[in-house]
């Protein structure tokens, strides 16, 4: 394809460098320089997509990141592929592929478009009013047809394979949008020391400098300036220049998100940069340059291909040399719409009329349009367009006097291919919003602006109103200055209002078109059939002036209501085109002058973001810290299934090979493990468990006002198993403790619990007992534990254990003994969570894989069997040992699962005693840790499954209580469960239901210990 | 991500802090002597102000203490800081 | 890291094979110059707390005074006493054994009231050195890492990504990353993510 519609010269684009890409499988060519809505321009393109709702056709509106309609999908690869992207900021490289969405089969023709001709059916909330009935079709008929329709883009389906950074940074100016206020507050700031940021959305520096033609800056033409500026900042150690930055959110004390597309335009990305990278930036100073964004005018048919805003053509032009066609006519309601008719006029684009809505037509810039032998007309405006796919006449009418709701005259159609038009600019507010700044509105401007400021924020040139190149240089100087002089004493992070800004210390001589603050805010008159006409005022979402002037009838008042009821602005563009629009319409229909209407909320982020960029490098493995014991890999090597504990990867099980090639299954296996602890001996890894320090004279004390239990009388060298409550008396946590000496405690905890119950500790002990002398450390990850458990457990450690008698006399069960295991320390616990003779080896983390490997080699000829969680539940629960979290659910009481034992009832107060003395914790009625049996003994009840008297009761049926633990237990050939059931220990030998869906299966009520009930295996 | 001044690190990011309810609720001294009303008082019921808010925090990561803060539960601004077991500053009740 | 033997490790005859959770990735570390990752030897960790009367006898015992100061490092003969809270330090002697070191000190704080507690195995020390140190830090760490705000001697628990670490600023270019051994192979790699765009 050719160029047909690039001028001869000027521009930024790099005319030495062509670059060819697709668009919706035909290949054009475009230039270094070019975004693909500038080369699609320049190729003389303009469909580039269909609307949301009525699927018509549609072209581009903006040069920017404002732009509501240009969404494409740009593809690398079948992973690499990125919907609703704005073609506006998609930066051409070579063999860049995009397509058009929304369309089927094709852009030209689409099946969608059906909807165009419904549409008198389609109006504001039509959804919520016709598809209410009959209920059932909504799942069957409606959703299923209206999702098919609607949506935007099509998500990729594969992993996204590129990386995406995120990086915290600090800075004492940032300055948001480079612009002339920007670079110009950059400058100061840099200049007065402070180290500065200056963020950009586009892909060059310079914001509106870069379409300038004609404007001079300290004597030098704007585009050398901005040369010559960047140049110097960029020579400055303290400046930090980000291009292909979006500030899209902006949180308290001035943390600014920031997304920078790192290899976004590059035709080959390497494969070490991450493709995005988010800064949460944190800046003592911010300052807003943020500039305005032209505002459309709402008449009919305005969303034609071919129809764009004024300034934005100029942009085609100026900036990349593309022009947005030959023939054109411009609708303006300020003096913006003359600049770029001159500047068409310029370029070569024949310039038919310029409608102006303004009654009466003064000023520089319409005065110069004349004199160009320009057909001027006041009091004009377009009440329509003409063409299928594109623009190919413009319907203009004169207002017959007064204001804008005064009928239109006889309309005269004229013949172009480009429709441009200003309705004026609307300052660019959102992050000063998002920073919780209150907004005022300006009624001489007629927008709303910056007024009082949260944060240590403040906001420069045309983001504040300010008109006029030199004024608003002038002004973001002022701002960069006051903002490096803030940052110097901004000690405290508090928020605060902002000081008003000082005066310039410099002056920026500089010569361009003051556009003035005339504009027009609302729908333009005409005289059309309202059923047949469409002005639309969210091109993204399909919105008219029609939708709101029709939900204000039906009642809406809130702009808040407006929005969500008709969907206005709440596209992905955040209405950045339609807020101010709809406030004129909405404000016009009540009758209410438009700060009376209010403003709807804005929110991050300012543009749409990846999710990428929000995961960073949280994805797939390193989503989370998977924490591993010294013995794991050994476990893995050894063929461990593991389980997630936690953050903690335990084994599981360990399946054997068979003889024909498979492993054995979890039943299999655990089996196997169950008998062989209590046949012989088998080894666990218990390193997860957590561990506490507790040191300090007070260290008894301290113990006994946090467990139930009694402290003051262990003995140095002797075990306790100990339960901690909260203080509303239900069980927190338990676990066994050694006296290490008078004044130390080896605190264990369960694997979830350690950081909650050192971090229970720390608060009783820091806010309501400071005088204590005591202190706790975390010695989790100091020790790695194994378990050696079993009626060989002794014969096994005996031969590797040096210092430590482990006769059972001199070390009896719920002893802890310090001494070697190979010439490493250890803390030895004569110590059994499975009812059998066992033993728990604490050794320094190093040295853990190596000692399991000794004891495992040294329990070989005993048939020492490794054995993982799956097991170690069984284990216990065949001896009705509770696993906190698994008999408990955080509303047990000790009692509740036969721990009343471990009471100290002669305490005077310990955490919770108090809350166990009401009377409801003690009710004969609660629910009460039993065990269960089922009449097959090969049947393993569910856990979590409801307990009942009579299944057939009238619905609903009393629930008594649930299965919290089920199991086979292969050592005794038939399966056990423990539960809780209300007042169960009365209900023993007694017969209650499990309701199941496809049966009921019926219990008996049994002791929870199923195995060795008198504990003579403990003791070996 | 607020920034929270701990009274012994000074300004540090959110992330490194845990909110710890209510401040300036001790623990009675002698539980036993309360009737169920006033031991229910105690563990349940809190203020819930509009406004000004007294409430503990701690340093988890960083120097591990709990610390009192005077939070405006409208704005979400952070009033001032103070150590463990010094008084509530006198500012008043409500949001400035 | 293998070719710092620690004293534990030798003092012990026949003693089993020390193995730290690092090993195996130190060794598949890219070279990348802007941001150099190493994992440090064995070091004797002691954790200490107590009360204003023991911390003086620490320090003596120690051989480094321990820094009043919050978040600020005190180094003395190799040496180092970390400030974490205001009653709690880590005292860290690379390479040393930790049995002496810490019968040493209560014996010199002996009556005092105050709490030793060896924690010596409990995390590993990763070294991350170059001019991109406290850029590649900044991607999980969320404090101002400019030498004006964290000037050498620096210390202070904070956060790595998800991880708690210990961070301390040895030099303008060489930052200690202290991690809980269970956590440090998350950091490693976390670190190696970091600075891969560096390569
Ligand atoms: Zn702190």
């Amino acid at each position: 394809m050719t160029n047909r519609f690039r001028t001869h010269s000027g521009g930024r684009i790099d005319r030495g460098a062509p670059v060819s890409f697709r668009f919706d499988g035909k290949t054009y060519s475009g230039f270094k320089g070019d975004t693909l809505a500038s080369a699609l321009i320049a190729n003389g393109v303009h469909l580039v997509g269909r609307s949301f709702k009525y699927h018509r056709p549609r072209g581009f509106i903006s040069a920017g990141s404002d732009e509501p309609n240009a969404l494409v999908n740009v593809a690398r690869d079948a992973a690499r592929m990125s919907p609703n992207l704005r073609a506006t900021q998609v930066e051409l490289y070579e063999g860049l592929k995009a397509s058009s969405q929304n369309r089927w089969p094709s852009l030209g023709f689409d099946a969608g478009a059906a909807n165009d001709f419904v549409s008198p059916f389609l109006p504001a909330g039509f959804y919520y009013k016709t598809f209410m009935w009959p209920a059932g079709a909504w799942k069957r008929f409606y959703e299923p047809k209206i999702r098919a329709m609607a949506g935007l883009g099509v998500a990729p389906t594969l992993p996204d394979p590129d990386r995406y950074t995120q990086n915290y940074a600090y800075c004492d100016v940032l300055v948001v949008g480079a612009g002339p206020a920007g670079l110009a507050a950059a400058l100061a700031a840099a200049a007065g020391g402070a180290k500065v940021w200056l963020v950009d959305e586009q892909a060059e520096l310079g914001g509106s400098l870069l379409a300038e033609r004609t404007a001079t800056i300290e004597g030098k033409p704007a585009q050398q300036w901005l040369a010559d500026t960047l140049a110097t900042l960029a020579a400055m150690d303290n400046v930090t220049l980000l291009p292909r930055t979006t500030a899209f959110a902006y949180f308290p004390h001035n943390m600014i998100a920031l997304a920078e597309r790192v290899t976004e335009h590059l035709a080959a990305p390497g494969a070490d940069l991450p493709r995005e990278r988010l800064w949460q930036l944190r800046a003592r100073e911010v300052v807003l340059a943020t500039g305005a964004l032209e505002r459309p005018l709402v008449f009919p048919d305005n969303d034609r291909p071919g129809v764009l805003l004024a300034d934005s053509a100029r942009t085609y032009l100026n900036r990349y040399g593309a022009k947005p066609g030959d023939r054109a006519v411009i609708f303006t309601a300020c003096d913006a719409g003359y600049r770029t008719a001159l500047d068409l006029a310029a370029g070569g684009v024949a310039v038919v009329a310029v409608a102006d809505l303004r009654r009466e037509v003064h000023g520089e810039l319409p005065a110069r349009a004349l004199a160009a032998g320009i057909d001027v007309r006041p009091a004009t405006v377009v009440t329509g367009t003409t063409g299928r796919l594109r623009v190919s006449g413009a319907r203009l009418a004169k207002i017959k006097g007064g204001p804008s709701v005064d009928p239109v005259g006889a309309s005269e159609t004229i013949a172009c291919d480009t429709v441009l038009m200003s309705g004026g600019f609307t300052p660019s507010v959102h992050l000063f919003s998002q920073s919780r700044g209150k907004l005022a509105w300006d009624a001489a401007s007629g927008a709303y602006l910056p007024g009082t400021s949260v944060e240590r924020e403040r906001s420069a040139g045309a983001c504040r109103g300010i008109t006029g190149l030199q004024r608003v240089l002038e002004d973001g100087y002022g701002q960069g200055e006051a903002a490096a002089k803030a940052s110097r004493d901004a000690a405290s992070p508090a928020r605060g209002a902002t000081p008003p800004p000082g005066p310039s210390a410099k002056t920026f001589p500089a010569q361009a078109d003051d556009l003035g603050t005339d504009g027009f805010i609302g729908a333009t008159p005409h005289a059309r059939n309202p059923a047949f006409t469409k002005a639309f005022v969210d091109w993204q979402n399909d919105v008219t002036a029609k939708d709101i002037t029709l939900a204000t009838r039906e009642g809406f008042r809130s702009i808040e209501h407006v929005k969500r009821y008709t969907t206005t602005g709440m596209a992905t563009d955040q209405g950045k085109t339609s807020n101010m629009n709809t406030l004129g319409i909405v404000a016009e229909a009540l009758g209410e002058s438009v700060p009376k209407i209010g403003l709807t909320t804005f929110r991050p982020p300012f543009t749409p973001t990846t999710f990428g960029l929000f995961a960073g490098a949280a994805r797939g493995d390193q989503f989370d810290p998977v924490r591993k014991t010294a013995i794991h890999d050994w476990a893995a090597e050894h063929g461990a299934a593991f389980e997630d504990v936690s953050l903690w990867k335990r084994a599981w099980y360990f399946p054997k090979a068979l003889p024909d090639g498979r492993r054995e299954d979890l039943h299999a296996a655990v089996g196997r493990e169950c008998k062989a602890v209590r046949s012989s001996v088998g080894m666990f890894d218990a390193s997860t468990l957590g561990k506490i320090e507790v040191v300090g004279p007070d260290a008894a004390e301290f113990m006994n006002r946090m467990y139930t239990n009694a402290w003051a009388k262990l003995e140095p060298g002797r075990l306790r198993y100990g339960v901690m409550l909260r203080e509303d008396g239900f069980v927190m946590d338990d676990g066994v403790v050694g006296r290490m000496a008078p004044d130390r405690f080896h605190v264990t905890t369960t694997t979830g619990g350690a950081p909650r119950v050192l971090a229970h500790m720390e608060d009783y002990l820091q806010t309501e007992w400071p005088d204590l002398d005591v202190w706790l450390t975390s010695t989790t990850e100091q020790w790695a534990v194994i378990a050696v458990q079993g009626p060989k457990a002794r014969e096994v450690l005996a031969p590797l254990i040096e210092g430590i008698d482990l006769a059972k006399e001199a070390f009896p069960h719920m002893s802890v003994r310090e001494g070697t295991i190979l010439g490493v320390p250890t803390r030895l616990f004569s110590v059994s969570f499975t009812g059998e003779l066992g033993f728990e080896v604490n050794v320094p983390a190093q040295y853990g894989r190596a000692v399991w490997e000794a004891i495992f080699a040294a329990g070989e000829r005993f048939g020492i069997t490794p054995y993982g969680t799956e097991t170690m539940h069984v284990l216990r629960a065949e001896k009705g040992y509770i696993i906190v979290g698994q008999e408990t659910d955080g509303t047990q009481v000790p009692d509740d699962v036969n721990l009343g034992w471990a009471v100290g009832k002669a305490k005077k107060d310990f955490v919770g005693k108090r809350s166990l003395a009401r009377a409801a914790m003690s009710a004969p009625d609660r629910k009460q840790l039993v065990g269960l049996r089922t009449t097959d003994p090969k049947l393993v009840l569910e856990e979590g499954a409801q307990i009942v008297a009579d299944p057939k009761a009238p619905v609903p049926v009393p629930m008594l209580g649930f299965v919290t633990s089920s199991y086979y237990s292969a050592v005794l050939g038939h399966s056990i469960a423990l539960a809780v059931v209300k007042g169960g220990r009365a209900r023993i030998g007694t017969r209650l239901s499990v309701p199941m869906p496809d049966r009921v299966i019926e219990v008996e009520i049994v002791e929870p210990v199923f195995y060795d009930p008198k504990g003579d295996r403990l003791n070996g | 991500m607020l920034i929270i001044d701990c009274p012994w690190c000074g300004a540090r990011p959110e992330i490194e802090f845990r909110y710890g309810g209510e401040a300036h609720i001790a623990r009675p001294a002698d539980p036993a002597a309360m009737s169920d009303q006033e031991w229910a008082d105690f563990l349940y019921n809190r203020t819930n102000p509009k406004g000004l808010h007294a409430e503990r925090w701690r340093h988890i990561h960083g120097c591990g203490r709990y610390f009192n803060a005077v939070r405006d539960t409208v704005s979400d601004f952070f009033v001032t800081t103070y150590k463990a077991g010094e008084p509530r500053p006198d500012i008043g009740e409500s949001g400035k | 890291m293998a070719e710092t033997a620690s004293m534990a490790e030798t003092a012990a005859i026949g003693a089993p094979r020390a193995a730290y959770p690092l090993d195996a990735l130190a060794l598949g570390a890219r070279s990348i110059e802007a941001a150099r990752l190493t994992a440090l030897g064995p070091a004797a960790r002691l954790a200490f707390r107590g009360r204003e009367a023991a911390i003086q006898a620490a320090g003596e015992a120690f051989g480094v005074a321990l820094p009043r100061e919050a978040n600020r490092r005190h180094t003395a003969d190799g040496r180092h006493a970390l400030w974490l809270g205001p009653d709690e330090w880590m005292l860290l002697a690379p390479g040393a054994d930790p049995a002496p070191l810490f019968a040493a000190i209560e014996a010199a704080t002996a009556g005092l009231p105050h709490a030793l507690v060896d924690v010596s195995a409990r995390s590993v020390t990763i070294e991350v050195a170059g001019p991109k140190a406290a850029y590649v830090l900044n991607q999980g760490n969320p404090l101002d890492l400019s030498i004006e705000a964290f000037p050498v001697g620096s210390a202070t628990r904070t956060l790595f990504h998800k991880a708690e670490i210990v961070l301390s600023r040895i030099a303008p270019d060489i930052f200690h990353v202290d991690v809980w051994r269970s956590f440090a192979p998350y950091v490693w790699q976390m670190l190696e993510d970091g600075r891969r765009e560096l390569a």
